[in-house]
C-alpha cells in the first residue's frame, strides 16, 4: 500500500447513465431504510466500470451526494479499497499477484514479461492497451501463478503462456479465462504443465452451463 | 482418506454444472423444508452436536455461535442478521472461491438453514471484491433459488421468510474479519470494531448478528441431512469432519480437495497434490493453515496430522487449512518476507502496533533477506512481534507477527548466515 | 451515584465502586490510577486505536485497552505489572518510529502528550534503522496549521468535526501506515469550532496557525477569564507574554463550554492589537479627528455639555460593554436626570412591558440553563440562528440529538440559518409557523406541538432574529404564550430561554439600563440624533446601528477600538478591551461571571468605569465610588444577584417569566439572524485580520 491520491486531471462532471442509476436504486433495496450508506462499495465500483476502470473525483462526490454521505467519508473509502483506480488505466489492467503462493510458483517471471511487454507499472502502455501492476493474494493460489486482467482470472501462468496472452489480448482477441495449463479448475492437474483429466468435460469455469 | 460416500463437496471441482437441477441431481436442496420444520433448537443443538468448528480460520464452534443469538427476534425491535464471511483472501487459500462458482447452492441452502437456527429472515453474503465471475455465478444461483421459491416468503416451503444479497467488497484483505466486514457491508472503511461488544450482541447496523465462513455454512446442509454423528464420526473428537484443503506452492499437483480432518499432512500432499516437487526429501517446509499461522519446518511435516488441535500443538494452526509448500529451493526469509509485505499492505492503520509494527518488520525482514541486516537485528525484529502480538484491535497484528516468529524460530541460523555474509 | 447497581472491582489491589456503563480507564481513575492516552477522550466516542492505555485483566489473555472494555463486577485490573510497562513501552515505540523528533521546533513542545507519555514509556534511543515516515502537509484553512508527519492517528479531530461540530469534514485516507488525515481536496474546514482540533491533537501535528512560533508555552502568563465574542460567556484563559496577547484557550467549565471554545473567542486575539484606541481624540475645525490628551478630552465633553439640558442628552451600551461601566453610565445619566438611555439592540423589547414598567428577569434569560439543554426533550429554535450567534449552543444541541435523538423544529429563515448536521424540522419562516404551532391547523405543526406537549421538559430558544423588529415584542408574547400552553414553565423546569448574542445585554437589563419615564428607546435615540432631538449621546462601545446622519448631537464614543463609533463621535476616549480589566459579565443565562486583567490597556487607555468616575467630576455630578470593589456593591445593591459569581442562582417564583402584553400587528417576513457574518461581529474582530481571512472565505462558498 502505498499513498493513494486522486488524480491530478479530471474530468468536470459525473453522473450515471439511466441504466445505472436504475441499478443503483434497485440495489439501494437490499439494505434496510436508512442504510443506503451500505451500497456504497457496489455503486463506486460501477461508477468506476462506467469511467472505463477508474474513479474520477466528480464520480466520488456524485456517489456521496446519491447516498447522502459526506464527501470525505466516500473519499475514505475510495482511497482505503485499493480496487478503486484513482488513475485512467489503460484497457487491460493487468493484476500480477506477489503474494508467497505465487511467488513461490514464479511470479517473479510473469513481473519480468510485464515490464518487457507493457513497461512501467502503474502506467498505461503507449499503445493504451495496458496497465500492470503488482497485487496481493487474488485468492486463486492452487492455480498460481495468477493474474486478474479485468473482471477475468488467468492461472497456472508461465512466461510464455503469460506473453502469448498478453500478445493475443493486444492483437484484440477474446483469450478464455482460467487455467493456460489446461486444467479445468482446481483438480489436481497431471503434472506441471500438463492436461487435467481428460475424461472430464469441459465446461465454462464459472459452472454454468 | 475420505471415502466417496462422505465426500461433501461432489462439484468442487465444477465438472458440473452448478445450476440449480445439477445441485438437485447431487442431493442438494432434498427435504430441506422438513429440516426446516424441526425448528431452530434442533438446527442449533445438531450442528453443535455435529462437532463442527468455523472453517474460517479461528475454528470456534459454529453451533455455539450460533447459540449467542437473540433467541426471539420476531418479539425484538431489531432483526437478526446471517452474514457469510466470502471475502476469502488469506494468502493460500481458494477453497471458498470453489464453493462460490461450482456449489452455491449448498451455500444457499445452509444460509436458509442457518438463517433458521439462529432466527435471522436476512443474510448477507460479502464476497471479496476480486471475485468478480464468482460474485455473479452465486448471483445467479440465488436467483434460480428464489425463482424455486427457496429462498424468500415461505422459503422452501417452510413458512420462513428468509431474503438472501450479496454484497461485494473492493479490496482490502482486512475485511476478512468479521468486524471490519460488517463495517464495509455498512457502507464504510473496513476498520474491525472494539469487542466487546460482540457481533452477537451488536453487529450489522447494530443488530444481533453472526458472521460465518462460505465453507462452514455449506457444510451444514449436509450435517443436518445425514445427521450429526455422521460429521461427528468423520475426524476426531474436537476436530471433525471434512475439510478442504488448499494445496499450493512446490507440489506437483496443486490442487483444493476435501480430505477428512485430520488426515497427515504427509499423506494429503502425497495423496492429492502429487507429492513434493523433488520428492519428499526435497521438502523445507510447510505454512499448513494460510500465511498467518507459522511455518513448519520438514521433520514436523511428516508427523503431523492436518486439524485443529494438532497443529496448535505443533505451535501452529490449522487456519484456513491452506497448505503452502515450500521445497528446498526456496529462499524462506525471502518468502515470509513477502507475507510481511502483504500484511503492511494489508494493515488498516487503525491502531498503532499493527500501523507501525507491519511496515517495521516488513522493512527489516527484507533487509535480512537481502543480506543487508545488522547482527542484533533478529533479536529486535522478534522483539517488534512480541510487542505486536496480542495488543491490537484484531487478529491482524497477531496474524503479522506470527508467521515471522515462526521464522525465527526454526530458521534462525539460517537468518544468522546471511548476515554474516555481509 | 445513582441507586443503579454498583460494579464493585479492584484497581492495583484498591476496591472500587463504579456505576454500571464505566469503562476500565475512567474506573482506574476512580481508583487514583492515571492512565496514559491519545486516541481517548471523555467527550468523544471511543476509537481505542492508540493502544497506550493497556492494562491487565485477571483472566484476560492478553492485555486490555481499558479505554474501550467496559468495567464488570470482581474484575481484576493491574495497571502498574512490568507486563503493562512492556506493553505500554512496545507501543510508544511504535508512534514514536515514525514521528519526527523535531520537538524543538514544535509548537506542541512543552505541552505535548506524547512528549510528556515518552517520559514515562520512552527510551533513550531507536531501534528503528529505517527512514522514517515523511507525509505532506494539508491545508485545512486558515487557523490550523499542519505537520502531518507528526499526527499519531489517534483520530481525535475526525471524531470531534463529525460528533461535536457535526461538520464531518475530517477523514483518514488511505490505509496501514499511509493513512492521512485530511479534509476532501484539502478544503478548509467550515466549522466554527475547528480551532478545537489544536487542543485535541495530542501532538503537534494540528497546531494553531496564527500561534505558530510566537512563543513557547512555558513562557507565557495564564489568566483565567470570560469570553465576551457571545453571550454564552465561554470560560478562557488567556495566555500573555508581557504586554502582549499570545493566544486564547478554553477553560474547561461543563455549564458553559465544556472545554470546546469557538473559533472566533479562540482567534480574535490579533483584534486585540490592531485599531486600538490608544489616545483620546477630539474632532477638530477641519472635521477630523486628532490626538489630545485626557484634560483636553474632558474640558472639551465639559464644554459641550454644559449647555445641552438634561432631557436633550443620551446613552448607548454596546455589545462588550462590562457591568461596571454599564452601572456606572447609567448611574451618570441618573444623576444627571437625563432619561434617555438603552443597552439593547434597535426594536428589542426585552426588559420593559408594553407600559414601559420593568419585566421579571425571568423574562430575558436563558432559562433552562445552557447545560439543561441535555436534559431537554423536545426542542423550538424560534429566530436564533444558533451556529452564528452561540456556535457552541449547537454543539450542545447537537450533542443532545446524537444521544437523544430529540427533534428539533426550527422557525427561521432558511436564508439565514446555514445547515447543520443534526436533523431539525422546519416548521417555516416567521410569526405564522409560530401562530400555527399554538393554533396548530397543519399537520406538520399538529405533529411538532403534539411533540411539545408531550415531552417532559420541551425547551424553546428565542433569539434575537424574532425579537429585534417592530413586531418583536408581539412575537414575545406568542412564544411565553406557547411556552406555557406546552409546560416549559413548570416547576421543576423552565424550558423558556432567550437567546441573546451581545455579551453586555444580559448586565445592561439586569442595571436597568433602559429608557426611564418619557425617556427614548435605543431606536428612538438613534432616530432623535437623526432628526435633532437628541444633541448630546454616550456611545458606550457602540459600533453598530449608527445613526443615518447626525444633525447636531454632541457624540462622544468610549472604547476599545477605532471602529464606526468612534468615526461617528466628536471626542473619542479609549477604553479597555476585555483582556484589559477585571470586570463583570453576565451571559445568556444570567451567570455572572469575572472577567480578569491579563495584562494593561495601551497607551492612555484606561479601564472604562474610571473614565466614566472622572468624567462625572468633569461634569460636577461625582460618581459615589472610588475603587472598583465600591462599584460592585453599588451594583449589588442595585441587583443583589451580582454577588453570585459563576454560579447560576436559581430564579424566584417573582422571577419567571412574564408577558410584556403588546398589541401590534404581525408582519410575516421570515425570522433573519442579527448576526450576517459570524467572523465580523464586533470590533475585536473587525480588527482581526485572521477573522478576516476567515470571512472571506466562509462567504467564498
Amino acid at each position: 500500500m502505498s499513498v493513494r491520491r486522486l488524480a491530478v486531471e479530471q474530468p468536470d462532471g459525473f453522473e450515471f447513465s439511466r441504466e445505472n442509476l436504475e441499478w443503483a436504486n434497485a440495489q439501494l433495496k437490499k439494505y434496510p431504510d436508512g442504510r443506503g450508506q451500505s451500497a456504497v462499495l457496489p455503486l463506486l465500483w460501477r461508477a468506476q466500470e462506467q469511467c472505463g476502470g477508474w474513479l474520477p473525483e466528480p464520480a466520488i462526490r456524485y456517489i456521496a451526494e446519491l447516498l447522502n454521505m459526506p464527501h470525505i467519508r466516500v473519499y475514505e473509502i475510495a482511497t482505503f479499497y485499493t480496487m478503486f483506480n484513482l488513475e485512467s488505466v489503460g484497457k487491460h489492467l493487468v493484476q500480477v499477484c506477489k503474494t508467497t503462493p505465487c511467488w513461490l510458483r514464479g511470479s517473479d517471471e510473469l513481473e519480468r514479461v510485464c515490464f518487457e511487454e507493457i513497461g512501467k507499472p502503474e502506467s498505461i502502455s503507449p499503445d493504451g492497451n495496458f496497465t500492470w501492476r503488482r497485487v496481493e493474494c487474488l485468492g486463486a493460489c492452487v492455480n498460481a501463478p495468477v493474474v486478474q486482467i479485468n473482471a477475468d482470472f488467468h492461472e497456472d501462468l508461465n512466461a510464455q503462456s503469460f506473453r502469448t496472452l498478453l500478445s493475443q489480448l493486444r492483437a484484440g482477441e477474446t483469450v478464455a479465462a482460467g487455467s493456460h495449463a489446461g486444467r479445468h479448475a482446481s483438480e489436481p492437474g497431471s503434472g506441471e504443465d500438463g492436461n487435467a483429466n481428460d475424461e472430464q468435460e469441459t465446461l465454462h469455469f464459472n459452472g454454468f452451463k | 482418506m475420505l471415502s466417496e460416500k462422505d465426500r461433501i463437496f461432489t462439484n468442487l471441482y465444477g465438472f458440473q454444472s452448478a445450476s440449480l437441477e445439477a445441485a438437485r441431481k447431487r442431493g442438494d436442496w432434498r427435504n430441506t423444508g422438513a429440516l426446516l420444520a424441526k425448528g431452530r433448537d434442533w438446527l442449533t443443538s445438531e450442528v453443535k452436536e455435529s462437532g463442527l468448528r468455523g472453517r474460517g480460520g479461528a475454528g470456534f464452534p459454529t453451533g455455539l455461535k450460533w447459540s449467542f443469538m437473540p433467541p426471539d427476534p420476531d418479539a425484538s425491535a431489531l432483526p437478526n442478521y446471517l452474514v457469510i464471511n466470502a471475502d476469502e483472501s488469506e494468502p493460500g487459500t481458494c477453497k471458498d472461491r470453489d464453493i462460490l462458482r461450482h456449489e452455491p447452492h449448498k451455500l444457499i441452502e445452509g444460509a436458509l438453514l442457518a438463517g433458521r437456527a439462529m432466527g435471522a429472515h436476512t443474510g448477507y453474503i460479502y464476497v471479496r471484491g476480486e471475485f468478480i465471475h464468482e460474485r455473479e455465478c452465486l448471483q445467479r444461483a440465488i436467483n434460480e433459488a428464489y425463482a424455486a421459491r427457496l429462498l424468500g416468503p415461505n422459503a422452501a416451503g417452510s413458512n420462513w421468510h428468509f431474503d438472501l444479497f450479496v454484497h461485494h467488497g473492493a479490496g482490502a484483505y482486512i475485511c476478512g474479519e468479521e468486524t471490519a466486514l460488517l463495517e464495509s457491508l455498512e457502507g464504510k472503511k473496513g476498520q474491525p470494531r472494539l469487542k466487546p461488544p460482540f457481533p452477537a450482541n451488536v453487529g450489522l447496523f447494530g443488530a444481533p448478528t453472526t458472521v460465518n465462513n462460505v465453507e462452514t455454512i455449506a457444510v451444514v446442509p449436509e450435517i443436518l441431512r445425514r445427521g450429526a454423528s455422521w460429521f461427528a464420526n468423520l475426524g476426531r473428537p474436537g476436530n471433525t469432519g471434512t475439510k478442504v484443503f488448499c494445496i499450493s506452492g512446490h507440489v506437483e499437483r496443486p490442487c483444493n480437495v476435501e480430505e477428512e480432518m485430520g488426515v497427515p499432512l504427509r499423506e494429503l500432499i502425497e495423496t492429492h497434490a502429487g507429492g513434493i516437487r523433488g520428492g519428499w526429501d526435497n521438502l523445507l517446509a510447510v505454512i499448513p493453515g494460510g500465511s498467518s499461522v507459522p511455518l513448519l519446518p520438514a521433520d514436523i511435516c511428516g508427523k503431523i496430522r492436518m486439524d485443529f488441535d494438532s497443529l496448535k500443538e505443533a505451535k501452529s494452526g490449522l487456519g484456513t487449512a491452506a497448505v503452502i509448500v515450500m521445497d528446498k529451493s526456496t529462499d524462506i526469509i525471502r518468502a515470509i518476507a513477502r507475507l510481511s509485505a502483504f500484511y503492511k499492505h494489508e494493515s488498516c492503520g487503525q491502531c498503532t502496533p499493527c500501523r507501525e509494527g507491519t511496515g517495521w518488520m516488513w522493512r527489516v525482514m527484507e533487509k535480512i533477506a537481502d543480506g543487508k541486516s545488522s547482527p542484533d537485528e533478529i533479536d529486535t525484529l522478534l522483539d517488534v512481534t512480541k510487542q505486536v502480538e496480542g495488543h491490537t484491535i484484531c487478529a491482524l497484528g497477531d496474524a503479522a507477527a506470527w508467521p515471522v516468529q515462526g521464522l525465527i524460530r526454526h530458521f534462525r541460523p539460517l537468518m544468522e548466515g546471511r548476515q554474516r555474509r555481509r | 451515584m445513582s441507586d443503579a447497581k454498583q460494579i464493585n472491582l479492584t484497581v492495583d489491589g484498591t476496591k472500587v465502586s463504579v456505576d454500571p456503563g464505566t469503562t476500565v480507564l475512567q474506573a482506574c481513575e476512580v481508583a487514583g490510577r492515571e492512565i496514559p492516552r491519545f486516541c481517548y477522550h471523555d467527550r468523544l466516542s471511543i476509537a481505542g486505536n492508540c493502544r497506550m492505555c493497556l492494562v491487565e485483566i485477571e483472566k484476560a489473555p492478553k492485555p486490555v485497552a481499558s479505554c474501550a472494555m467496559p468495567a464488570a463486577d470482581g474484575m481484576i485490573v493491574h495497571t502498574k505489572t512490568p507486563g503493562v510497562h512492556k506493553a505500554r513501552k512496545g507501543v510508544m515505540e511504535f508512534l514514536l518510529i515514525n514521528h519526527p523528533l523535531d520537538c524543538p521546533i514544535c509548537d506542541q513542545g512543552g505541552e505535548c502528550d506524547l512528549q510528556d507519555q515518552a517520559v514515562a514509556y520512552g527510551t533513550d534511543g531507536s531501534r528503528f534503522a529505517e527512514n522514517k515516515r515523511a507525509v505532506e502537509d494539508k491545508y485545512i484553512g486558515p487557523l490550523i496549521k499542519t505537520v502531518m508527519t507528526r499526527c499519531i492517528h489517534c483520530t481525535r479531530c475526525v471524531r470531534f468535526a463529525c460528533e461535536v461540530a457535526g461538520t464531518p469534514e475530517l477523514g483518514a485516507a488511505g490505509r496501514g501506515e499511509d493513512m492521512e488525515i485530511t479534509t476532501y481536496l484539502e478544503h478548509a474546514m467550515t466549522s466554527e469550532l475547528s480551532g478545537n482540533v489544536i487542543d485535541l491533537c495530542p501532538v503537534g501535528a494540528l497546531t494553531s496557525k496564527p500561534y505558530a512560533f510566537t512563543a513557547r508555552s512555558w513562557e507565557l502568563e495564564h489568566t483565567q477569564s470570560v469570553d465576551v465574542m457571545d453571550a454564552l460567556g465561554s470560560a478562557i484563559r488567556i495566555d500573555t507574554r508581557g504586554q502582549e496577547v499570545m493566544r486564547i484557550l478554553p477553560r474547561t467549565f461543563d455549564a458553559i463550554n465544556e472545554e470546546w471554545l469557538s473559533d472566533k473567542s479562540r482567534f480574535i486575539w490579533d483584534g486585540l492589537k490592531n485599531q486600538r484606541l490608544d489616545k483620546c481624540y477630539l474632532r477638530g475645525e477641519d472635521n477630523r479627528l486628532r490626538p489630545c490628551r485626557w484634560e483636553q478630552a474632558f474640558e472639551y465633553i465639559e464644554a459641550n455639555t454644559r449647555d445641552v439640558p438634561p432631557e436633550k442628552r443620551a446613552a448607548l451600551v454596546g455589545d462588550l460593554a462590562c457591568a461596571e461601566s454599564i452601572a456606572a453610565l447609567g448611574d451618570l445619566m441618573r444623576s444627571m436626570g437625563a432619561p434617555h438611555l438603552d443597552c439593547r439592540e434597535p426594536l428589542s423589547p426585552l426588559g420593559r412591558n408594553a407600559e414601559g414598567g420593568r419585566v421579571r428577569r425571568g423574562s430575558y434569560l436563558f432559562n433552562s440553563s445552557i447545560a439543561g439543554i441535555d436534559d431537554a426533550d423536545a426542542i423550538l429554535l424560534v429566530g436564533a440562528d444558533v451556529r452564528r450567534e452561540a456556535a457552541l449552543l449547537d454543539a450542545r444541541l447537537r450533542k443532545n440529538w446524537r444521544r437523544s435523538g430529540t427533534t428539533i423544529g426550527v422557525i427561521a429563515s432558511t436564508t439565514s440559518v446555514p445547515p447543520r448536521d443534526y436533523e431539525s424540522v422546519r416548521l417555516g419562516e416567521g410569526a405564522s409557523a409560530l401562530q400555527q404551532l399554538i393554533e396548530p391547523t397543519s399537520e406538520d405543526a399538529r405533529r411538532f406541538r403534539n411533540l411539545l406537549d408531550v415531552a417532559q421538559r420541551p425547551m424553546l430558544i428565542l433569539g434575537q432574529g424574532a425579537l429585534n423588529r417592530i413586531d418583536g415584542a408581539k412575537i414575545y408574547d406568542m412564544a411565553l404564550a406557547l411556552a406555557q400552553q406546552t409546560g416549559m414553565l413548570g416547576p421543576e423546569w423552565n424550558g423558556f430561554n432567550i437567546l441573546h448574542t451581545n455579551a453586555a445585554q444580559v448586565a445592561g437589563l439586569d442595571l436597568d439600563f433602559l429608557p426611564r419615564q418619557g425617556g427614548l428607546d435605543s431606536a428612538g435615540i438613534r432616530k432623535g440624533v437623526t432628526d435633532g432631538g437628541i444633541e448630546w449621546l454616550y456611545l458606550l462601545g457602540v459600533d453598530t446601528h449608527l445613526p443615518q446622519q447626525n444633525k447636531n448631537a454632541f457624540i462622544i464614543y468610549q472604547g476599545s477600538h477605532g471602529d464606526a463609533g468612534a468615526a461617528f463621535a466628536d471626542v473619542v476616549l479609549p477604553a479597555a478591551a476585555y483582556t484589559e480589566k477585571s470586570a463583570t459579565f453576565v451571559n445568556t443565562e444570567g451567570r455572572v461571571q469575572s472577567a480578569k486583567r491579563a495584562l494593561f490597556p495601551p497607551g492612555d487607555a484606561r479601564e472604562d468605569w474610571t473614565i466614566l468616575r472622572r468624567l462625572s467630576d468633569v461634569l460636577g455630578c461625582r460618581l459615589p465610588y472610588d475603587d472598583a470593589f465600591a462599584l460592585q456593591q453599588s451594583m449589588i445593591s442595585q441587583a443583589p444577584h451580582f454577588a453570585e459569581r459563576d454560579q447560576l442562582v436559581p430564579l424566584s417564583n417573582a422571577e419567571k417569566p412574564e408577558p410584556v402584553r403588546a398589541s401590534m400587528p404581525l408582519r410575516d417576513d421570515p425570522f433573519v439572524s442579527t448576526v450576517d457574518d459570524f467572523h465580523l461581529s464586533n470590533v475585536v474582530a473587525r480588527a482581526s485580520a485572521v477573522m478576516a481571512q476567515c470571512s472571506r472565505l466562509a462567504n467564498k462558498k
